[in-house]
């Protein structure tokens, strides 16, 4: 019999033919493992939430194994001795079993709940990174309402699900819940029995935030995340402006293999950190919050960091009734304006923002290159306005803490609140714009002088001078040098940005290369020159 | 109104109408004999009802009151005034507040007060578990009062599941779900008890202090109350946090600054280190 030759090295290879022969998927796999990918570290953030989502998934399909979303009472003869005997929902006892009985339980839960924390937080900062740097500009509006619509849903995610274990907190954010919908006028009472199936608590509702929170909710945001991504792909990325990169190229990583294997490292980070917080902070002790019992209300009830901006808005809203005399009279209650129009107004401008600015700046042309915050005063300054104004409203949610751990009158947080929702966004904003000027006017100097060098000169005079180092040769310019256009990239401020102290050590937590030995100026080695990158192109020309 | 004059005027039209029959004298011992009958018919309620010692001008104190008394005239008597009558503005009368009031107030530090503010601080107490003692029994002499029952352990025979739903609804509303103390109106505020003893806490629910409700053995009985320190020092204390460092028990307040102290700084890192390695 003859032997047949095995090739190992040639089996890849030929599946892979196999494969093509078969689906023809070579060109249309091609475009989408050369897509380029710029290597600067903020473009990760929105990774961070896409690989929280993941787990949300994986740790959330687990827990509805052990869940019962029912409303059922029933008595609990599970392990936690302090509540043994106690009536209560299935659906609090059995988020007490995933807790307490269940291997492995407690941990899934905490993590499930970290990731949400975390998907929500990774979502904001990634929209602040967009925001800050004018990634959001034609063409890519559409992904700016997605992803803001992502941030709201998300919300919607997070609140029906720490609504479901049903202790004495979730209770409590539910029954505001309903007292929101009770607020709207007219339609208020016919949206909340509709809603919670008659009167509140009523013995439905778990079960239909069960449905929301596993299936719908989740749907919509698979759904979403899929054209988010999708639109990235086909839009490509933004990058920075610098050499080599201009409005109508990427510069970068293809996306196989390097950066798909990073990519992959980057999500077991991410798994990891998740899953050491949800092994060391405890999150969401619901043992201690008891069942929901309509008359038990916890001091320190808030929700969820990312809902907390509304809670801290009804906490600052005066006490201020509207009556409507008509037929039997109505009343717009104070709770309307902070919990109903407020978001209202903040889902509208967060969506429209683009065309708001495009509008404004008459600006129709497509962008592909980022701004630095500080080229975009305006903007930047706006953006740490919406910045403070949140960030007032998330800390009066936790005003109640805030002011018994640092001995605060309440009433001092709360009109610290008001007063400061009013004065410090503002203020923000002057501020903020200063000192986008002031960075802008220093770029500008250090390109038309020199960077500092730090060495001082004494002049015949007796005058003092700092000698500048200057960028470019002379070229008969007023003050003998060469002045630099600016490009909308880092300036080099010291220098050893310039290499004038040696090379920059690469390497993150440890030099790849070792340098040969501190080189001494002036006489220290020559730097070799970085070699030339390859502009990357996927085929398709970009307008 | 006019039914009630109608009412009025027939009543006295009766009255008129009544024949004279009985002759005066009879009529006048009549009435001295009502008159003896309802003073002493008062006179018997009163002594019956009036508590003993307030009825003498200068109580006879035992010798624990005694020495109570001289320590209340040296370190309380400028708030609380001669006798714990009290001082306007400055001090309550300390007049039928009784000895769990004094226990809870003097062993816990907050009397004597440092200063006048909204409401008194947790401090080291000034004085010794016997100095407060007897200051209890001066006051409890004085006026009587509520008393916290003997013994250090006043949760022996506890049931913690009633305790905690008893925790739950009555003390959960200030003190928060961990025991950990909330903020009330105007500076004031609901103290952490994790300090606090077995006889602080059942003196406090006793004597309900400073803006505490009181909870008397006919709100909260003393099997109830002894429930509800069992689970406070059982289960609150002694819990071990099985899901881990319990951020202190803050809610989700201290949970969203985590998830950014810790998760996003920690995410920002790694992915400044991966970008860096191209």
């Amino acid at each position: 019999m003859k032997r047949r030759k095995f090739d190992l090295a040639a089996t890849p290879g030929k599946a892979a033919v196999g494969v093509d022969d078969r689906f023809a998927v070579a060109t249309p796999l091609r475009k989408l493992l050369n897509k380029v990918f710029p290597d600067h570290w903020s473009f990760l953030l929105g990774e961070i939430a896409l690989f929280s989502f993941v787990v949300l998934l994986l740790t959330g399909v687990f827990l509805t194994f052990f869940f019962e979303p029912a409303m059922t009472e029933v008595v609990y003869d599970g392990s936690y001795a302090p509540l043994q005997g106690t009536p209560m929902s299935a659906a609090y006892a059995s988020s007490l079993d995933i807790s307490f009985d269940v291997r492995g339980g407690l941990v899934m839960r905490q993590m499930h709940h970290w990731a949400a924390l975390l998907f929500m937080a990774a979502i904001v900062v990634h929209m602040l990174r967009v925001f800050f740097t004018g990634a959001f500009r034609k063409p890519r509006e559409t992904n700016w309402i997605i992803g803001s619509l992502l941030f709201w849903v998300g919300f919607l995610a997070g609140f029906t699900g720490y609504s479901l274990p049903d202790d004495g907190l979730s209770g409590t954010g539910l029954r505001i819940a309903s007292a929101i919908m009770l607020s709207i006028p007219v339609i208020g009472s016919w949206v909340t029995s509709s809603v919670f199936g008659g009167e509140f608590p009523g013995t439905i509702i778990i079960s239909r935030f069960f449905i929301a929170h596993v299936l719908l909710i989740p749907g919509l945001l698979v759904a979403l995340i899929s054209v988010h991504l999708g639109l990235v792909f086909k839009q490509k990325h933004t990058q920075w402006p610098g050499p080599g990169r201009t409005n109508n190229n990427v510069v970068g990583e293809r996306m196989f293999p390097r950066y798909a294997l990073k990519q992959g490292g980057f999500f077991m980070v991410v798994f990891g950190v998740i899953a050491l917080m949800g092994g060391l902070f405890q999150i969401n002790p619901i043992w201690l919050f008891g069942p929901y019992e309509a008359w038990v209300v916890s001091a320190a009830s808030q929700p969820d960091w990312y809902v907390m901006f509304l809670d801290g808005s009804t906490r600052l809203m005066p006490a201020w009734e509207i009556p409507i005399p008509i037929g039997d009279g109505y009343v717009i209650p104070p709770l309307f304006w902070p919990t109903v129009v407020l978001p209202g107004i903040l889902v509208g401008l967060s969506t429209m923002y683009p065309f708001l600015e495009a509008r404004q700046l008459k600006d129709r042309k497509s962008h592909n290159l980022l701004e630095r915050p500080r080229d975009a005063p305006a903007r930047t300054a706006v953006g740490a306005m919406a910045v403070a104004f949140y960030v007032v409203l998330t800390l009066s949610g936790a005003n109640d803490v805030i002011a018994d751990k640092f001995q605060i009158s309440l009433n001092a947080m709360t009109w610290a609140g008001r007063i400061g929702l009013l004065v410090v966004p503002p203020l923000a904003y002057y501020v903020t714009y200063r000192l986008c000027l002031g960075l802008q006017q220093h770029d500008r100097e250090v390109l038309a002088h020199g960077v500092e060098t730090g060495i001082i000169r004494r002049m015949p005079d007796g005058r003092f001078v700092e000698v500048h180092q200057p960028l470019s040769a002379s070229n008969g310019h007023a003050d003998g040098y060469g002045q630099l256009d600016y490009v909308g990239w880092v300036v080099p401020k010291k220098m050893n940005r310039l290499g004038a102290l040696g090379p920059a050590i690469r390497g993150f937590f440890y030099p790849i290369e070792k340098p040969v030995e501190a080189p001494v100026s002036p006489g220290h080695p020559p730097v070799e020159a970085r070699p030339e990158r390859e502009e990357i192109t996927s085929g398709e020309s970009r307008r | 109104m006019t039914s009630d004059n109608d009412r009025r005027r027939g009543l006295l039209a009766r009255l008129r109408e009544r024949p004279a029959a009985r002759s005066r004298g009879r009529r006048r011992l009549g009435a001295a004999v009502r008159l003896i009958a309802a003073l002493m018919l008062a006179g018997g309620a009163y002594t019956v009802f009036a508590p003993g010692a307030q009825a003498q001008d200068n109580p006879q104190l035992t010798g624990a009151a005694a020495e109570g008394k001289a320590l209340f005239d040296v370190s309380c008597v400028t708030c609380h005034g001669r006798n714990a009558q009290g001082v306007e503005g400055r001090g309550p009368s300390l007049i039928g507040v009784g000895a769990a009031s004094v226990e809870f107030q003097v062993s816990s530090g907050r009397m004597p007060l440092a200063r006048q503010e909204a409401q008194a601080h947790r401090k080291p107490p000034l004085f010794t578990d016997e100095q407060t003692r007897q200051l209890a029994q001066y006051i409890q002499e004085l006026g009587g009062g509520p008393v916290v029952p003997d013994g250090d352990d006043l949760h022996e025979d506890g049931n913690i599941a009633s305790g905690g739903e008893l925790f739950r609804i009555n003390c959960s509303q200030c003190h928060a779900f961990g025991g950990g103390g909330g903020a009330l109106s105007s500076g004031k505020f609901a103290p952490s008890l994790r300090p606090a003893t077995d006889r602080q806490i059942y003196a406090a629910m006793l004597s309900g202090p400073q803006n505490m409700p009181v909870f008397g053995d006919n709100q909260l009985r003393p099997e109830q109350k002894a429930d509800i320190i069992a689970y406070i020092q059982e289960t609150l204390k002694h819990d071990q946090d099985p899901g881990g460092f319990n951020l202190g028990r803050y809610g989700p307040s201290t949970e969203g600054l985590a998830i950014f102290l810790v998760g996003i700084v920690a995410l920002v890192f790694a992915s400044l280190w991966i970008a860096g390695k191209s």
